[in-house]
This record gives C-alpha cells, structure tokens and sequence, in this order.
C-alpha cells in the first residue's frame, strides 16, 4: 500500500540528499517527495510517499530514524489528515472550446491564473483524485503542459506535531478551522 | 583561546582521549599535518590509506576507545572508502579525517578535490564537510560521539584547507554537540519483557544466539549469568566468538555457514531463539525459508532497523544488550534443560572423528593443524589474533578457541581481504602488552602488505603467521564445489614471503612440515621484534563443513567420513 511519511528534519545542508539516498539504498521506490520550510526556521519538513508492505513500512521509518539530522517521522497513511496536491495545468482553449474550459474549472474550484489566445493555466489545489479528475475532463482539449507539487500533508484535529516537543520548544498548534473540505 | 583550526582539531582529539592517530598527509591536510607539532598525540605513518582505516578500525575493535584515521583529499580520501565501509558493517567506532580543497573551490574539480561526504554516505553512520574554523569543534565532539554510542560506526569529517588554517576562538566546554534528532539511547517497554521471559520459562529446546553486540555492548558477564541460570546453550557468530568462552560447556560453537553441524542441527531444532546482538546475517542463516522452522525468536538489539529485516521474530527487546539482561536477570527462573542438553550431546555425533585434528602426520601440513598448533603454544588472555578473510578465517575460527572477548579481531561482514595486517597494527598500538597473532592467506596478505613498513617503522612486535596454499583458497573451494573445479584466475604465483620480510629485515622463517610449526611459533614469541612465517599448506584443502549459499542451515557439506579410524594424535 501507499504509506505517507511527515518527515521533520534540520534544515541544514545535504539533508535531502541522505534521505533519498536511503531510500535508493535500501531499495525503496519513492513515488513523490515534497520538502519545505515549516514555523521553525532550524526545521524542514518532507512528505514522502512510498509503496510498502507493512513491515516495509515500518523499517523505512526505522531507517529515516536512523539519519542523524531526521528529528521526527509520522506515518500518517492510517490516522485522518489533510492531503493536499498544487497542479498548474496549461490547457489549449481556442475560442469555441474557452468556455468550456472556464466552466470545468469552475466545477472543480481551480482558479485561472493566465489567460492567452490559444490556451488556459489553470491552477488547482486538492487531493490527489481531484486533480486527476480534473485533468482527465481536460484531456480531451488537449493538455499542453502540466505540473504537480508532490503533496503536502498535515494531520486534522489538535494535536500538534510531536516534533513540538521532541524539541522542547512548544509551537503553534494546528486548528480544525482551516480545514476545507474537498470537492 | 585564539586558535587554527588545524590546531583544533587536535586539541579536540586530545580531549576525546586520542593518543594515536594512523594516517598519510597530503596538499589539502597539510595545515593540520604542520599543526601536530603543537600536539602530544603520536601519528603512525601508514603507507596506503586504506590500511590507516584498517589500524583505526583495529584499534576501535581491540580497545573499545575510538579509532581515528587521517587522510588528504581525493585520492588519499577515496583510498580510506573500503576501511569504512569494513567499520560501517561491523558496527566498528572510527573517526575518519580527511582534508579538503579551499571552500572557495568545493565544485570546481580543483586538484584532488573529490566529494567524499557524497562517496561515503552510505556506509558511514554520520559525516561532515567543515567550511568553517568555528564549527570544528563542534563537529569533532559530535562525531565522537556518534561514532561510539548506540550502535557505533564510523564517522568522517572533511575539513577544508581554508577551515583548517583560519583563527576563531576556541572553547571546547561550550562546544556542545548539537544532535536533536539522534536518539541512541532506546529501552524496551516492560510488557516486551514479560513477553520475553514468558517465552523463555515456556521453552523446553532453548538456544542463545550470541553476536558482536555482545563485546560492544561490554554484556560477557550478563551473558554468561544467563546462560547459566536459564541452562541455555550458546551458539555464536564469527564476530561473536570470545562473548563466552569457548572452554565453557554451554557454549557450542560457531554458527552459521563454516559453523559445526551440531550448532547448526542444535539451531535447526530450537523451539526458541534468542538473538543477542546479533543480525541474522544470510551467513549464519541459510535459507530463511527453512530456518529455524519450530523455533519462536526473541531479539534483543540495539538497531531498529535489524528488527525484522531478516527474519521475522516474536519479540523485539529494542536496547543496549548490557542493560536489558541487567533488567531480565532477577526474573531468570532456573530450568533443568538436561535433556535437550544430552540432545545435542548427541548431535554431536561423529563430527569428533571427523576433525582434522584425529589425522595423524603424513607429512602434509594443513591449515587446521598450524592454526591448531599456534592456539595450543599462544593461547592465553592477553593474546589476540587478527585474521584477513577466506579459508584461513575459518580455520582459525573453527580451531583457535578463543575464551576472552576482543581476543579475535576479523572482518566478518565486508569480509576485507587485506584486513588483517594493518588491523594489527591498529590491535598492538591499542593494547602494547598483548601478543598480537595476524593469521592471514598468500592473497590478502599481497593486497596490504605495504604495512609492513609501518609495522617496522614503529617498531611494533607482531607475530605474522602467512597461510600459504597457493589459492585464493576460499574463491577455489567454490570453484571446486559449484562451477566444476574450474579454477579460473585463483591459483597465484607467490613471492617467497621469507625474504619480503627479510627486505623489511623483519626475521623470517618458512614452515613445510607438521613438525615444524611448534618450534617456529615458539621462536616467534621468544624474539623481540616482528616475526613472518610463511607456512606452505596443503594447497587444496578444504573448509568443512559448509552450507551452501541459499542452502537450509542443516544442509551441510560434512567432512569426508571419517579421515581416519586412527586415534587423535594427542
């Protein structure tokens, strides 16, 4: 099954580098990685997923642990959390097929964000089946270029991360009411 | 304090108790090299980087201290990858130093400038690139610290020129290692324990498995208690062998793939194993399918990641093996196991007759009976022996019956040819009083035998015991057993190792005759300098029994059956 790793790690330099190496190393295939900054400075954060069997998941996690500047790693696969995907899709729309297009977006709250003569951008944020259903009814005007973030994912409720402690500096806590609710 | 940093880094050795370092200078390291004149710390001269690893990694292995390697960039960087990833496999606690080009040149391919934290990131526990004077100190007590706690391993730090010749301040208290993400101290939770000893109490064919983990973890004295009170036999790994000693009658042996049969029959019929520090390694194994097939399996470990990698267990005693037998011990009930005891008396059977040991002297010599030989005149608490890797190794291991921890220094799981001579040298600067033994084979011998130099040059007394058969021995067993005795490219054309040492002016001596091997072995130990002894064996001997790759673990190739009729010859 697709397992889904929160991953804090020290911002420091070569850090991504050891986590896709063990993940090369041990012969695990990453299907998306995503890393960025998070409300500490020192600290990044990488969602990573990957196929693995139970025991595989649970040695990946073991082996992420292993990593000296890893801090903290959450499989999230089975606990309720956000997931959350950024596709920009450039899309031909000639003048008969625009509004069309327009109306499509609209059904799948993506927003335009560029507009030409011959074609659209369009801009969607959302679970990853959205945005593959959203591009399977753009297919058919043709898709010109597209690109996907890798998701983002962050646990629902109050709980906030554990990295929070295990760096004994607490930090804001992660509301129910910034949740929004997927088409 | 106003410091270099080349100075520094010494200083920083000299307060993590660093008294020898093995090494080879070079452009990028040289502003440390000129630094040491400020320091007590003595530098062995090493003549190829790799075999600075080695002495590093034998000086770690022998004394449990940290061993520390010095190398320049590039090439004297990428010569040191095999040392490390020797250390990486056996859990072996080196810190590696190598210099670097300027930082103002990291990814110009400068000359000598090669990406040795990139190459030495997966087999190194934890590395570093300083750019910088101020985070030196640091990053040495960092990596000190990795390297030894936990499981150890070795750690690099790579230092640039520029890092190394800058002035900052120095201040080793307030220079605290910043790690908040490593944790290398885990203990199990209590119900895990109540799991453990239930399984114990309940098992009638109990087998401890006992590892390296056992000698890191300092646990000898735990493990024995338990095995005594429990009434569990031992079985050992290679890097194992010394945990307990082997005149103690719970012990059996070594296990695995050269192990003896019964140890591997006694594993095969366990209805419990317990793993002490130790990773179920495809050597000690067999085939995972058949392994073990009655026996639940209890793990005590201090790597999550061993847990379940190879075979699935029903326990898992996440921990320092020292301190979780500490907390079993009060709750070990007593158990007569007489009769699983007498069961594996009996597994024993004919492997007696079967030992080289009961054949007499044709005039052949063979491997066992040297090895055999040197056990019976050197044994003794304070003498260690260092092997390389093939048939020699087990012989030794199979023959010298080793009953102190730390006395068997070998590569188990890189298995590194050319290991041995220059661990030696790393196993007699660590501990001076010991006798030191390397047993090593014509082949990997030749692949380090460059150390000799620095053997000579420190004026080290190692005693060098060279197992000359003419093959790569071990690569020829499978070519006898599995590709038709089709020997390609092992038979070697061998120098005459008397007179290499003799250049070295190291005394020599060549060894053709049974009879022959007390009287050198004595001579050996009474001279008080280094001592080769080229000992022309048997060429195609073979090491038995064996579990072929991929076999069940009581699938063994038995000796030929029996040798001989005759009595043992003692």
């Amino acid at each position: 099954m697709l397992n889904t790793y929160v991953v804090y790690v020290e911002n420091k330099p070569g850090v991504l580098t050891r986590v896709a190496s063990l993940f090369r190393r041990r012969a695990f295939n990453i299907d998306s990685l995503t890393v960025g900054r998070t409300e500490k400075p020192e600290v990044s954060r990488m969602t990573i997923t990957v196929e693995a069997d139970h025991d595989q998941a649970r040695r990946i996690e073991a082996n992420l642990y292993k990593l000296v500047n890893v801090l903290l790693v959450e499989n999230i696969t089975t606990v309720p959390a956000i997931v959350r995907d950024l596709a920009m899709i450039k899309v031909a729309a000639t003048h008969e097929a625009r509004s069309h297009v327009l109306e499509l977006a609209s059904v799948f709250r993506a927003r335009v964000v560029d507009v030409a003569p011959e074609s659209l951008i369009i801009e969607i944020t959302g679970g990853e089946d959205k945005i593959d259903g959203l591009l399977e009814v753009l297919r058919p005007y043709g898709v010109l270029e597209m690109v996907r973030t890798g998701i983002v994912a962050m646990r629902r409720g109050n709980k906030p991360s554990a990295t929070l402690s295990s760096l004994e500096t607490p930090a804001q806590t992660v509301g129910d009411d910034d949740l929004s609710q997927s088409v | 304090m106003t410091r270099t940093g080349a100075q520094i880094l010494w200083e920083c050795l000299e307060q993590e108790g660093v008294t020898h370092v093995f090494g080879y200078p070079g452009g990028a390291i040289l502003p440390a090299y000129d630094a040491l004149k400020f320091s007590k710390i003595h530098h062995v001269l090493v003549r190829h980087e790799q075999g600075a690893t080695h002495m590093a990694d034998g000086y770690a292995r022998a004394s449990g201290r940290v061993g520390v390697a010095v190398a320049t960039s590039g090439p004297g960087a990428t010569n040191m990858v095999t040392g490390i990833a020797t250390a990486m496999l056996d859990s072996s606690p080196i810190v590696c130093i190598t210099g670097q080009v300027g930082s103002k040149l990291i990814g110009s391919d400068a000359f000598q400038e090669t990406d040795i934290t990139g190459i030495t990131l997966p087999i190194t526990k934890h590395n570093y690139l300083v750019t910088r004077a101020d985070e030196l100190a640091r990053t040495m007590r960092e990596a000190f610290y990795v390297a030894r706690s936990g499981r150890p391993g070795p750690v690099l730090v790579d230092i640039t020129k520029d890092a190394q010749q800058a002035l900052c301040e120095f201040d080793w208290e307030a220079a605290k290692p910043q790690l908040p993400g490593y944790r290398p101290d885990l203990s199990p939770a209590p119900k895990e324990y109540e799991k453990a000893l239930e399984l114990i109490h309940n098992s009638k064919r109990p087998v401890i498995l006992l590892g390296h983990g056992a000698i890191v973890s300092g646990a000898i004295r735990e493990v024995r208690d338990l095995a005594e009170r429990a009434g569990i036999p031992v079985a050992l790994t290679l890097l194992g062998l010394g945990a307990l000693p082997a005149s103690h009658p719970l012990n059996l042996g070594m296990m695995g793939m050269h192990g003896e049969a019964w140890v591997n029959h006694t594993i095969q019929e366990a209805d419990l194993l317990i793993a002490l520090g130790m990773r179920f390694d495809d050597r000690v194994t067999g085939n995972l399918k058949t392994y073990a097939p009655n026996a639940k399996k209890i793990h005590v470990e201090i790597d999550p990641c061993e847990i379940n990698k190879n075979v699935k267990v029903d326990v898992a005693l996440v921990g320092d093996l020292r301190e979780v037998l500490h907390a079993m011990l009060p709750k070990i009930e007593s158990i007569d196991r007489s009769d699983w005891l007498d069961l594996i008396d009996r597994l024993k059977g004919d492997s007696a007759v079967r030992d080289i040991q009961n054949l007499p002297d044709s005039g052949h010599l063979y491997a066992a009976h040297v090895i055999n030989d040197l056990w019976r005149e050197a044994r003794g608490s304070n003498t260690v022996v260092v092997t390389d890797v093939g048939q020699h190794q087990m012989w030794e291991a199979q023959y010298y019956k080793h009953e102190e921890p730390r006395s068997l220094i070998t590569s188990g799981g890189l298995g590194t040819m050319g290991f041995a001579l220059p661990a030696a040298i790393g196993v007699k600067v660590a501990r001076p009083e010991a006798e030191v033994w390397v047993v090593v084979g014509d082949g990997g011998f030749q692949m380090t035998m460059c150390e000799l130099a620095t053997l000579v040059q420190e004026n080290l007394k190692i005693n060098i015991a060279i197992i000359n058969n003419g093959f790569l021995g071990m690569v020829r067993q499978w070519q006898e057993f599995f590709y038709e005795r089709n020997y390609q490219a092992t038979p070697l054309l061998n120098p005459d190792f008397a007179k290499i040492a003799g250049a070295y002016g190291i005394r020599n001596a060549t060894v053709t005759q049974r009879s022959q091997v007390v009287p050198a072995v004595q001579s050996a130990r009474q001279h008080d300098g280094p001592v080769l002894i080229n000992f022309q064996v048997e060429q195609e001997d073979t090491v038995y029994p064996m579990v072929a790759a991929g076999a069940a673990l009581h699938e063994m190739i038995r000796r030929p059956s029996p040798i001989v009729e005759t009595a043992a010859d003692e």
